[in-house]
C-alpha cells in the first residue's frame, strides 16, 4: 500500500524541497511507500481529507478539529520551539499607532492561512472590527499583503509572524508592527490517518529520534526546525478546544 | 479560598462582601486603578467540573496578581470582582453546563485590588462524549464593549 502524504498549503516555499527530502527520509525509516502529494489551496487539501485520499498530513492548527473528531487522525508530532503567531502591520508613514484607532470600513490585506486569519481578526478585535464591517483584501502570498500595504491599497495586513519576519529589510523598514500575537499554543503537527494510526508509536519514535541524529537533523534544517516532540492525543484536544474558544 | 489581605492591596480600596458560587462567601477589597489587558496575549485556564482551578499560563498568573500556587486549587471565583452582577455568573453556568460555549465581558479582580477587564470564552471540554473540565480564554476587549457593559453590570446590581 502506498500512503498519501500532504503538508499544509501555507508551508513556505523556502520548504518545499525541504519537505521531499523528509518523505525520502520518511520512506526508508519505515520501509513503506509514501506519496507526497502538496496541494495548491486549502480547499484542494479539504476535498482529499473529505475523499479519505490522506493517510498523513502536516496540518495546519485550523485544520486538527476536522481531523481529530471527524476523520479519526492521531497528533504525532509538533516542531520544537514553533509556534504559529500572527501580526497585524501598517505601512510605515501610516497614522494609526493603535488597533482600537482603526475605523469601520479598514481594508484588512490577508491570505486564506486559516489560523493566522483567525488570530489575525482576533488581534483586531479591541478596534470593534470583524469581518462584517471591514474589507477584506484576499492574497496569495504574504509578500503580496506587503505590496497591497506599499502600495496603499490596504490600511492593515496580516501576516503569520515567522513570515514577516522572514521579509526583507527593505520591505521592513517601509512597515510597521501594529500588534503581534503572544499566545506560544498554537502550532501545526504531523498527524496520522486511521490507516496509519496502528503505527502511532513507531513512527513518534522515528521523528523524535531524529533531532539527536546527524542525517536526520540534515533533514530537519530544510524544514526549518530542529527537532520534533510528540503530541499526545490531550495537547491536541487541548488546541482543538483553544481554536474552539478563539472562533467565536 | 484565600482570604483577601489589606497588606496585598495597592492604592486606597473599598470593602464588599460577595456571595459565590456554591454558597461561598468572600470579603473582598477592591481599588480603582485598571491594568490595561496586554496586546495580543491570551490568558488561558482551566477548571474541573466544580469550577475549581487546575491549570493556568503565564498571563493568567501576571494579569491576575497570584502566584501559581496560590491560584491552583483555587475557584475561579477568586477573580470575582465586585461590579460583576450575578446574573452573569449565573448564565456563564446555566450555558457552560449544558455544554455550550459561554461569552461575555468581564470585570476581574486582581490580588493587589485593581482589576482588568477581559473578552472571556468559557468552553466545556467534552473527552469521550463526557464533560471533564472547562477552559476559559480571555483576550483584549474593545474600549466599546466595555464603557457598554459598565453601564448594563451597574443596572443589574
Amino acid at each position: 500500500m502506498t500512503y498519501q502524504f500532504t503538508v499544509s498549503p501555507d508551508f513556505s516555499p523556502d520548504h518545499l524541497s525541504g519537505w521531499y527530502i523528509f518523505n525520502t527520509w520518511l520512506q526508508k525509516q519505515t520501509g513503506e511507500g509514501i506519496h507526497l502529494e502538496m496541494y495548491n489551496s486549502f480547499q484542494e487539501q479539504g476535498t482529499a481529507i473529505q475523499n479519505d485520499g490522506v493517510d498523513l498530513i502536516y496540518a495546519n492548527p485550523f485544520d486538527a478539529a476536522m481531523l481529530v473528531r471527524d476523520k479519526g487522525f492521531c497528533p504525532l508530532a509538533k516542531p520544537v520551539g514553533v509556534a504559529d503567531e500572527a501580526l497585524i502591520a501598517v505601512s510605515a508613514d501610516s497614522a494609526i499607532y493603535d488597533v482600537a484607532d482603526l475605523s469601520l470600513g479598514t481594508k484588512i490585506a490577508m491570505t486564506d492561512d486559516p489560523d493566522v486569519r483567525m488570530m489575525g481578526m482576533m488581534l483586531l478585535e479591541p478596534g470593534d472590527l470583524s469581518a462584517n464591517n471591514t474589507q477584506i483584501i484576499h492574497c496569495n502570498a504574504y509578500i503580496l499583503v506587503a505590496k497591497q500595504l506599499l502600495q496603499g491599497h490596504a490600511d492593515v495586513g496580516v501576516f503569520l509572524a515567522e513570515a514577516y519576519d522572514d521579509l526583507s529589510g527593505m520591505i521592513k523598514s517601509k512597515l510597521r508592527v501594529l500588534v503581534r500575537s503572544e499566545i506560544s499554543v498554537i502550532h501545526h503537527a504531523l498527524m496520522a490517518g486511521p490507516n496509519l494510526a496502528h503505527r502511532k508509536e513507531e513512527l513518534q519514535a522515528l521523528l523524535v529520534a531524529m533531532g539527536a541524529d546527524d542525517k536526520g537533523r540534515d533533514v530537519l534544517k530544510n524544514l526549518g526546525f530542529e527537532a520534533w516532540a510528540t503530541v499526545d492525543h490531550e495537547d491536541m484536544e487541548f488546541m482543538i478546544d483553544l481554536m474552539d474558544a478563539l472562533a467565536v | 479560598m484565600r482570604d483577601f489581605k489589606p497588606e496585598d492591596v495597592v492604592g486606597g480600596y473599598k470593602e464588599a462582601v460577595l456571595d459565590l458560587y456554591g454558597g461561598l462567601r468572600r470579603v473582598v477589597f477592591y481599588t480603582n486603578i485598571e491594568t490595561p489587558y496586554p496586546d495580543g496575549k491570551l490568558i488561558v485556564s482551566t477548571t474541573d467540573t466544580n469550577g475549581i482551578i487546575t491549570h493556568g499560563n503565564k498571563a493568567f498568573v501576571e494579569m491576575s496578581g497570584y502566584t501559581l500556587d496560590e491560584l491552583i486549587g483555587s475557584p475561579h471565583s477568586i477573580l470575582r470582582h465586585p461590579d460583576m452582577p450575578a446574573v452573569a455568573f449565573k448564565d456563564l453556568w446555566d450555558t457552560v453546563s449544558k455544554g455550550e460555549h459561554w461569552q461575555g465581558i468581564v470585570k476581574n479582580l486582581r490580588k493587589d485590588g485593581g482589576y482588568y477587564w477581559v473578552k472571556a470564552t468559557v468552553i466545556p471540554n467534552i473527552r469521550q462524549g463526557k464533560l471533564v473540565s472547562y477552559t476559559s480564554v480571555r483576550r483584549k476587549p474593545s474600549r466599546t464593549k466595555v464603557e457598554e457593559c459598565t453601564v448594563l453590570y451597574a443596572s443589574l446590581k
